[in-house]
């Protein structure tokens, strides 16, 4: 590459391109990519110079083997970002090979398996601007291991979700070595006690972010709770505290705060920490007057005291009560004290009247986001308050809000235009209402699932005007035939996930006039018998970016589609294949797909188990979904082998069931478990 | 480390040194205290050949031949200065303290020879008459000795010098009768070259010390000396004058008495006296009374520890973690109950039993992190670095890699049915949303690598296998 003859051709190859300064190049090129990630690829392809502009550019690395990171690396150099997850195997020796790079600053290790302490050494060692480090579902990992991470002076997160043998020596040496650590989650990390947690506290002065989700499990947490929650709470620069599942905090605990509280915090997550109550509650508002987010799910009962001592955080802006029951106008105390709510969470609650949330969200005016799932007692005159009082709401979620009659819900699109994201899963919602949703222009999500007496013409009207639409769920919508879904496709360009399962009208013109999204990354179909191989090539060819696949229980769908992903999908991450009539083939030409990761295989007749096995040693999946039946029939060492490389076997015992329900008696026969 | 390895009883792991019962003599006094019987649980008759070994021996036998050289030096140095003309009284003096050593010599010989002797009750060798038949004989010697020196001294209070007597005083107090041979060896004028081994210049007012207690300095012979208690008959050292009742049992029923076997009451007059403390010999130490700031120590039995921990090499080194060394054996013992078990390590080196007291340690100081124990499989991670290295090697010839031989389970896995993909991955590693990389051909070769599942397929091979140009490909992409 340095003779200069060489050197010469580059330049006629790509004179303009040579000129062009970097920094206006890369801006180019992330224009061209948030326009269609798969240009930069054919950018790169254009010529010597293109390639190693490309290069140069890119700044993360999403590798499907470990093993080829020094070749990846040595060609992307300016690469600051590493992203492992889809290597289920890494091994210490691949770790080892790395050789010095400078640029890496964040690894993504949350979904692989198979290192060691001395891979991680071999990392650290070669990343020495490591910032950024995910180690979640380390389920292997070590104190020795942490040891090496702590070698890492200049990691500002971390995240060790789900390393259950860490312990607090582990915990020390990170605490010891990392003094700059920003962000850190130790969620589900249950070997470790409340020593741990108090080096961290005086040594990691500069935290922010903290995760001890289930870390204060009842029964160990006394030790924790009485010995390093008032350090913890006493971080200077800490915002964000989540304790999910804490049940080891109490009111004891939470009394002891009183004055001696960080006045930085200002996100707090106790939900399911069921031994909270009301008394608590007062004292983390008392303490804690800085607070932005409170999430208190699944705690206590809400009783109008507790909700009027909210008003002692004045710049409260999110409140989570989901799974809470709510006394008598606890609701309409939150009404009352906290004025500068933007979001409210209130599904599943029970004890939720219409009066009570008529009152609370009148007094709501800056409401934006509103969660009423399962709120099952209200009923029009609850949707027409929060409509008229709160207009300017973003998000609304009120899936099952089975008293709520179509004309009520026809109030959502006419009065709250700006809304972005709507769930609607489950309602009375009918042709006029998804007219009157055209009026919000701006929808990007919409939920209209067990929705069944919307048809064709109510989706013609949102094709019209929301074209700003990523999502739509038409879940057992059995109204919809092919022409509404083409509607969608022609009018929503932007698409990337659809869910039209169990809409059995659906033929193959739907997924050709859908392969016309080229954004679509999502695609269920489950339970579409009339949809073939033929529709399903039409998507493979036309949604190049497709990763997540359900065509469960599409009869039709044979070996040929299977080709087809084989060869187009090369984004496939995920794919349901159960009754399918898939074969052998079908399977391992599936296999070549090098990024695949998940894969169901339930009553499959066509695969045998040598044909299952040979497919499963030449992918690299990470788990597997497979008939018990097979479990006898796979040979074991075979197994072992494939489950060295990574993949975690789940066997499923369903029995065999083809035939598929009418969705309006699907729908009854739920409602009658749900009364039940 | 090296005089370590010269003496075999330290490298003798701990439990079989403690089935040794000879060994107990290399254990502090404060070791013993709580086994009063020790004796006793020895069965003497029968496991009496079993106490000689050699080590014990050569110790013993190294201290005696030290011993002659400092009183043949002493000697010399009198010889030469015979011819000049000198103090009546200097001289005399050291003849004095050649008589001492002399003692000395002879009492340690002779317990180093009494412990030679395999049963004394089969034996005639020491006594000359079987021990039922001289029994009057032993009596009357075991009276002496039993009756000890305190009562000599006690006697012979006015003529010998008080500080001997306080002495032997000081001895009890430390719970450690000394009764240095049988009694009848002691005559006065070795309690007066006793009197000059133990100093007693010290009777001179020192600067600091209050005038509450009287200050008595061992020399090192008498710190390290391996017994203080002698059998009258058979001549073998014990440490602590009960092991000596206990022993006086075998050589008579006249020992088995409960005024035999009775701890000797304590002086009537040890209230009167004035508390003693000691001072080390190691001139320049704390415990020395010359030292400025001078920390008397409380008895005997702290001068011998302080003076072994202090001012001896630590000879007994831990047999199970190898690092730690200790020159009191009472130490090693406690020690090697926590050895290894609830370790807790700091970077600094320091170790605590409790974990929260390394969380202390840590919090407090800085720079100072958990230090995790060493793997025991650091070998294995070694093995696993290894072929890594070596397949980075190979790599650019082969096309890629080979995984480490402690991966070999799934080796042939990936190496057979990935082969070909590995080239295309070099290419798609970026986005993974290559496309036209995938081919009849690519079928083709996963076909081959599951029908080579069996055996092992050589990566050259692979490589010809291949279609050419996508292989030429893939290594162009890679040299890129």
């Amino acid at each position: 590459m340095a003779t200069p003859t060489q050197h010469h051709k580059r330049r006629r190859l790509s004179p303009l391109l040579h000129d062009l300064a970097d920094e206006l190049l890369f801006v180019i090129l992330d224009r061209v990519a948030a326009d269609d990630p798969r240009a930069l690829k054919s950018f790169a392809l254009a010529s010597r110079a293109c390639h190693a502009a490309e290069a140069r550019h890119r700044r993360l690395l999403r590798a499907f083997r470990a093993d080829l990171l020094p070749a990846a690396l040595a060609r992307y150099s300016a690469v600051s970002r590493l992203d492992l997850s889809l290597c289920p195997r890494v091994t210490d020796a691949a770790l080892a090979a790395l050789s010095t790079a400078p640029s890496v600053s964040a690894v993504d290790l949350s979904r692989s398996r198979g290192f060691g302490a001395a891979g991680l050494a071999a990392l650290v060692a070669a990343c020495p601007n490591l910032t950024d480090l995910d180690l979640s579902n380390g389920l292997d990992f070590t104190d020795a291991g942490a040891a090496e991470v702590a070698k890492a002076r200049r990691l500002q997160r971390l995240s060790l979700s789900r390393c259950k043998q860490l312990t607090d020596m582990g915990l020390g040496c990170i605490a010891v070595g990392c003094p700059d650590l920003r962000e850190l989650s130790l969620k589900w990390c249950i070997g470790v006690t409340h020593m741990g947690l108090d080096l961290l506290a005086l040594k990691c002065k500069k935290l922010k972010i903290l995760d001890l989700s289930y870390t204060m499990e009842e029964k160990i947490a006394v030790q924790i709770v009485k010995n390093c929650f008032p350090a913890i709470m006493k971080l200077q620069n800490l915002e964000v505290l989540i304790l999910v599942g804490c049940n080891g905090i109490d009111d004891d605990a939470l009394t002891s705060l009183d004055q001696e509280c960080s006045k930085s915090l200002q996100v707090l997550d106790m939900s399911n920490s069921y031994n909270v109550t009301h008394v608590g509650v007062l004292s983390v508002v008392n303490a804690m007057p800085n607070l932005l987010e409170l999430n208190l799910s699944y705690c206590c009962p809400v009783t109008p005291s507790m909700s009027s001592s909210f008003k002692m955080i004045h710049k409260l802006q999110t409140l989570k009560l989901d799974g809470c029951q709510f006394m008598a106008d606890g609701l309409k105390s939150i009404g009352k004290s906290c004025v500068s709510l933007r979001e409210l969470s209130l599904s599943k609650c029970s004890g939720v009247t219409d009066t009570d949330l008529s009152f609370a969200v009148s007094r709501l005016k800056n409401l934006l986001k509103l969660d009423i799932t399962c709120c099952r007692k209200i009923t029009d005159v609850s949707l027409a308050a929060i409509t008229s009082s709160c207009p300017s709401l973003i998000s609304l979620r009120m899936e099952s809000c089975s008293l709520v009659s179509s004309v009520g819900l026809q109030l959502i699109g006419k009065r709250c235009s700006h809304l972005e994201e709507l769930d609607l899963t489950d309602n009375d919602l009918d042709d006029e209402g998804l007219k009157a949703l055209s009026g919000c222009r701006k929808l990007s999500s919409l939920k209209i699932g067990i929705c069944l007496r919307i048809s064709d013409e109510g989706l013609s009207h949102i094709s019209k005007s929301c074209s700003d639409l990523r999502e739509i769920d038409l879940y057992r919508c059995g109204g919809i035939s092919d022409e509404g879904v083409t509607h969608i496709a022609q009018g929503c360009p932007m698409l990337e996930s659809i869910n039209l399962s169990y809409c059995t009208k659906l033929t193959d013109h739907s997924l050709r006039s859908l392969s016309k999204c080229i954004k679509l990354n999502t695609l269920e179909i489950r339970g579409c018998p009339m949809v073939s191989s033929a529709g399903l090539s039409e998507i493979a060819t036309g949604c190049r970016l497709l990763s997540k696949l359900d065509i469960k229980k599409c009869f039709e769908i044979n070996d040929l589609g299977m080709i087809f992903l084989s060869q187009f999908s090369h984004s496939l991450r995920q794919i349901n294949l159960s009754y399918c009539s898939v074969s052998d083939i079908g399977l391992i030409s599936l296999s070549s797909i090098c990024g695949l990761q998940n894969m169901t295989i339930v009553h499959l007749a066509g695969v045998t188990p040598n044909g299952l096995i040979a497919a499963l040693m030449v992918c690299g999946l990470r788990k597997v979904k497979l008939h018990e039946a097979f479990k006898s029939m796979v040979p074991l060492h075979m197994v072992k082998v494939v489950e060295a490389r990574g993949c975690v076997f789940q066997w499923i015992n369903k029995p065999y069931q083809v035939a598929l329900q009418p969705c309006d008696l699907w729908k009854q026969q739920s409602q009658d478990l749900l009364v039940q | 480390m090296d005089r370590d390895q010269m003496n075999p009883i330290r490298d003798q792991p701990p439990n079989l040194r403690s089935m040794n019962p000879l060994c107990y003599q290399f254990m502090a006094e404060d070791a013993l205290l709580g086994m009063g019987m020790q004796q006793q649980q020895l069965p003497s008759a029968s496991i009496r050949h079993m106490d000689w070994s050699p080590d014990t021996m050569l110790g013993n036998l190294t201290f005696i031949e030290e011993k002659i050289r400092q009183v043949k030096d002493v000697i010399h140095a009198m010889a030469g200065r015979s011819s000049a003309t000198q103090g009546e009284l200097a001289a005399q003096q050291q003849q004095q303290l050649v008589n001492a050593d002399l003692t000395c010599l002879i009492v340690q010989l002779i317990s180093t020879a009494g412990s030679l002797l395999p049963s004394l009750k089969n034996s005639s060798f020491l006594s000359g008459a079987p021990p039922a038949a001289g029994t009057g004989q032993a009596v009357s010697l075991a009276g002496e000795s039993s009756s000890s020196v305190r009562n000599g001294v006690s006697k012979e209070g006015d003529m010998g010098s008080p500080d001997y007597e306080e002495l032997f005083k000081g001895w009890t107090n430390g719970a450690m009768e000394e009764c240095i041979g049988g009694g009848g060896v002691i005559a006065g004028e070795e309690q007066d070259a006793m009197l000059d081994a133990f100093g007693v210049d010290g009777e001179t007012p020192l600067p600091p010390p209050p005038e509450s207690y009287q200050v008595l300095q061992l020399e090192e012979d008498e710190i390290l000396a391996p017994h203080t208690h002698f059998c009258s008959i058979c001549g073998k050292g014990f440490k602590r004058d009960a092991n000596l009742r206990m022993h006086m049992r075998g050589h008579g029923d006249e020992y088995k008495s409960a005024a035999a076997l009775a701890k000797p009451p304590p002086s009537a007059d040890a209230g009167e006296e004035q508390e003693r403390r000691y001072s080390c010999p190691f001139a320049g130490c704390k415990r020395n009374r010359l030292h400025k700031s001078f920390l008397p120590l409380k008895t005997i039995l702290c001068v011998k520890n302080h003076y072994k921990r202090s001012h001896c090499e630590k000879r007994h080194t831990c047999g199970r973690c190898g690092a730690k060394k200790f020159s009191v054996m009472a130490d090693l013992k406690t020690h090697e109950k926590h050895c290894g078990r609830n370790r807790w390590l700091c970077s600094c080196g320091t170790s605590f039993s409790r974990k929260d007291k390394l969380f202390a340690h840590v919090a407090l100081f800085q720079g100072h992190t958990p230090a995790l124990p060493p793997p025991p499989t650091s070998t294995a991670t070694q093995a696993a670095d290894d072929p890594a290295t070596t397949a980075r090697a190979s790599a650019p010839s082969s096309g890629h890699q080979q995984e480490p031989a402690g991966a070999a389970s799934f080796m042939w896995g990936t190496s057979s049915c990935h082969g070909d993909d590995a080239f295309l991955d070099v290419k798609d590693i970026g986005g993974g949303d290559g496309d036209g990389f995938f081919s009849a051909a690519n079928l083709g070769s996963i076909d081959f690598g599951f029908g080579h599942l069996d055996a092992f397929a050589v990566d050259h091979s692979l490589a010809m296998l291949l279609p050419s140009e996508q292989f030429t490909n893939a290594q162009e992409s890679e040299e890129r």
